[in-house]
């Protein structure tokens, strides 16, 4: 098995050296897993096109190897249909063929042309439907080398399952802290919070590739302009409609007015791919008894925990925790205690939106940043802050954990044979609890049941 | 720049078959939002078990068209029931967050590679609408000189009128019947109501479902007008655009959302023609440094998001409503 991954690599790097696809040809030749007839490089096509890069994700240590030489075709609307166009895998393991226009296409990779001892994983498909909706790049994506965790132990896979359930679960709990603070205290359910997590990602984004910044760095930065975000918003935005008495129903709609402003304004600007930030993209993972992590899932599990527990002493001990809980218990008789209701409110937006900052920072880290990563979360930082219990901090961190977990656990569960939450619907479990416990426990896990009217 | 095309873009959005799935849509949540004070943030979800009870029962299972319009519908009451009971009796906010997460679940279920066999997966299901085409009783394509409709779109464009028609004339009549006046007084005030020994809770669950189906006729004609069941069609913007059309036109106004749907639209394909016309082409109005002709497409997603913000700030009654009677706020 190392072997055939040493091999692969050996002619990849062979040719990254020698630049020059003759001599790679010579190189590669004597190794059975590079065939011959891989073209240097494939050009993105300029306008719509279909990319596919194919990567064997137990190839290299811990960064996927490219695998080149493989045929790919595309057809119109079904395999066999009108034939599109057809590429061979290049030295970076990509190929990308021009569309004519929106629609159902499939691309169909030939089994065949595979190296040696390279296989489709999952359940080998080797057929991928695309439905071409914008004019940019469509990617498709194949499964290659993840076949071995087939056979990984039950018990392995399960503690694997926890601990990424847990580490989703914490980024889940930070957005989820931002969104539990920002509706105790002016009882706005922020459907433009989904955004406020991708402005941190998209942020740390441009600090890192547009200033240079390192990750570390440009993610301390992010968070500040996250809290200055926050900020900014409460003055100009939620603030004045506080205060000419708008309704909590019509706020929600603003919400959702500003989210779709944030995500266009996300698309416009960052453009509808999806990039990778300069650093600790790839990682090996270290063993740590029976659990294995790379160091940035460390690092994430660290900050996120530290973050968390910093916040939580905070609101429970200095004067300004104090005064947020009062607001957001009851902000009249705060405010006939003599509190400045309004100025709360204000570093309330700043701590929450900082907070949901720093999950999309995280969440760039962990993955990658699209303009959508938000976005795509926002359900479930909702499921995690109803299923804790509106409003409550403690709620909130215990409900995003058990909704990382539910994510991420209900997969690996099969009784039987039979799997009930499919790995491509993992989310269904989540939302589905959050129906039930609306269902049978309203005001959540930790709420007070007065709460709820 | 050409006039004409941008005009025919506009018009058509505007007066096609696609405004007129928004007005149907919106239709519905003026029964739940407008009339009721409901807060239903999944009429996608509603929108697809209708269109995917037609499509399955047709295309899956081989049934007759009308029986499946008729397993489509009851599937989209059944779906109100089941949404309805355990949120009616909670705050608005819970129904929103519940059918919302309902929405989403049914379009990951119905996208799914494991229920290929049945709904088709992220394709879809075509197929199905043999007969409503063979229905069709236009010979030629329609052409009003400013527009131009296909011979389907004529024939899509009549069903669709007719059925918006007569359910605004549903609404109208329900509306101004004792009724509808419960439904108006639960929006204003659920306690006293119910201390006037209404059942609340009842008078809900039927908005919810008189709603839910007129959501599911939406959906039948939406995938009916185009062809194919794409689970993708139904997703949680769908529902926010729905909204944002019911707001223009005014929320409990009966025709509110019909000129909702069609004022939504005209800007909305006329900004995009106009963008996608000013950055095409060798020499375009807005140079590619400024924007390409793929961020010519989103710049009227952000027109919409800013406008519906603005709109709720500074008119939320919309065109034609009456800020007395929609006071907007939770219960």
């Amino acid at each position: 098995m190392r072997l055939r991954l040493a091999a692969l690599l050996a002619a990849v790097a062979g040719v990254l050296i020698l630049l020059s696809p003759s001599a790679a040809l010579a190189q590669a030749t004597p190794t059975p897993s590079a065939p011959a007839g891989a073209p240097a490089d494939n050009p993105l096509v300029d306008g719509q096109n279909i990319t596919v890069t194919l990567l064997d994700v137990k190839g290299g240590k811990g960064k996927p190897a490219p695998v080149p030489g493989v045929t790919l075709t595309v057809f119109k609307d079904k395999a066999g249909g009108d034939q599109i166009g057809t590429q061979v895998t290049d030295t970076k393991g990509r190929v990308s063929i021009p569309i004519p226009s929106n629609g159902v296409y499939v691309v169909s990779l030939d089994k065949d042309s595979l190296p040696a001892g390279v296989s489709l994983s999952g359940a080998g498909e080797n057929e991928k439907t695309i439905t071409a909706r914008i004019s940019g790049n469509n990617f498709a994506q194949f499964q290659i080398g993840a076949a071995v965790t087939e056979k990984v132990a039950f018990s392995e896979k399960f503690t694997n399952a926890v601990v990424s359930g847990l580490k989703f679960g914490l980024i889940i709990a930070l957005a989820a802290l931002g969104l539990s603070l920002i509706f105790g205290t002016t009882g706005l359910t922020n459907f433009a919070h989904g955004e406020l997590i991708t402005f941190g990602g998209i942020m740390t984004y441009a600090f890192n590739r547009g200033f240079g910044m390192s990750v570390i760095l440009a993610g301390i930065c992010a968070v500040i302009a996250g809290a200055i975000f926050g900020f900014l918003q409460d003055k100009i935005l939620w603030g004045p409609l506080r205060r000419r008495g708008t309704g909590l129903i019509a706020m929600m709609i603003v919400s959702i007015g500003f989210a779709l402003l944030l995500r266009s304004i996300f698309q416009y600007t960052f453009g509808g791919s999806t990039r990778t930030l300069s650093q600790y993209v790839a990682q090996g993972r270290n063993d740590y008894g029976p659990i294995s992590l790379s160091p940035k899932e460390v690092a994430i599990f660290g900050v996120a925990i530290v973050a968390i527990i910093v916040v939580c002493i905070a609101m429970m001990r200095t004067r300004l925790g104090k005064s947020m809980r009062a607001v957001s218990d009851n902000p009249d008789l705060s405010a006939s205690s003599g509190l400045r209701v309004d100025s709360v409110i204000t570093s309330v937006w700043v701590l929450g939106t900082a907070l949901t900052a720093l999950s999309g920072v995280l969440l760039a880290i962990n993955q990658q940043v699209n303009f959508q990563m938000g976005f795509k979360l926002l359900l479930l930082v909702f499921a995690g802050v109803t299923l804790g219990g509106l409003g409550t901090i403690w709620g909130a961190l215990a409900g995003s954990l058990i909704i990382g977990l539910m994510v991420e656990v209900a997969p690996v569960i099969s009784i039987g044979g039979y799997q009930p939450v499919p790995a491509s619907i993992k989310d269904v479990g989540a939302l589905v609890v959050l129906i039930l416990i609306l269902l049978v426990r309203p005001q959540g896990l930790l709420g007070r049941a007065q709460r709820i009217g | 720049m050409d006039f004409g095309t941008l005009l025919d873009a506009a018009l058509s959005s505007a007066l096609g078959p696609q405004a007129i799935v928004f007005a149907l849509a919106a239709i519905g949540l003026n029964v739940h939002f407008g009339y009721t004070g409901l807060l239903n943030f999944g009429q996608a979800g509603f929108m697809a078990i209708g269109a995917f009870g037609l499509a399955v029962s047709v295309t899956t299972w081989d049934l007759p068209f009308w029986v499946g319009i008729g397993i489509a519908l009851v599937a989209t009451i059944l779906l109100a029931v089941i949404l309805g009971f355990p949120t009616l009796r909670r705050r608005a906010d819970y129904l929103a967050i519940a059918t919302i997460a309902t929405s989403e679940i049914l379009r990951l279920i119905l996208g799914s590679v494991e229920a290929k066999d049945t709904f088709g997966g992220s394709n879809g299901l075509t197929g199905f609408t043999q007969t409503y085409k063979d229905m069709n009783p236009y010979s030629g394509p329609l052409d009003l000189g400013v527009v131009s409709f296909s011979r389907n779109d004529v024939w899509s464009i009549t069903v669709g009128w007719t059925l918006v028609a007569i359910s605004c004339l549903i609404v109208w009549a329900l509306m101004r019947s004792p009724w509808g006046r419960v439904l108006r007084s639960i929006r204003e005030d659920e306690d006293a109501v119910r201390s006037l020994g209404k059942n609340v809770f009842a008078y809900k669950m039927q908005a919810l479902i008189l709603g839910g189906v007129f959501g599911g006729i939406a959906g039948i004609f939406h995938v009916l007008k185009q062809g194919s069941a794409v689970p993708t069609d139904f997703n949680t913007t769908f529902t926010f655009y729905a909204y944002a059309a019911l707001l223009v036109g005014g929320a409990a106004r009966v025709l509110g959302p019909v000129v909702g749907s069609i004022l939504f639209w005209f800007p909305i394909a006329g900004l995009g023609s106009f963008f996608s016309q000013a950055t095409s082409g060798p020499d375009p109005l807005i140079p590619a440094a400024i924007m390409t002709d793929t961020q010519a497409s989103l710049v009227r997603f952000i027109v919409l998001g800013l406008g519906l913000m603005l709109l709720m700030i500074f008119r939320p009654q919309g065109i034609f409503g009456d800020r007395r009677e929609i006071a907007i706020d939770g219960r």
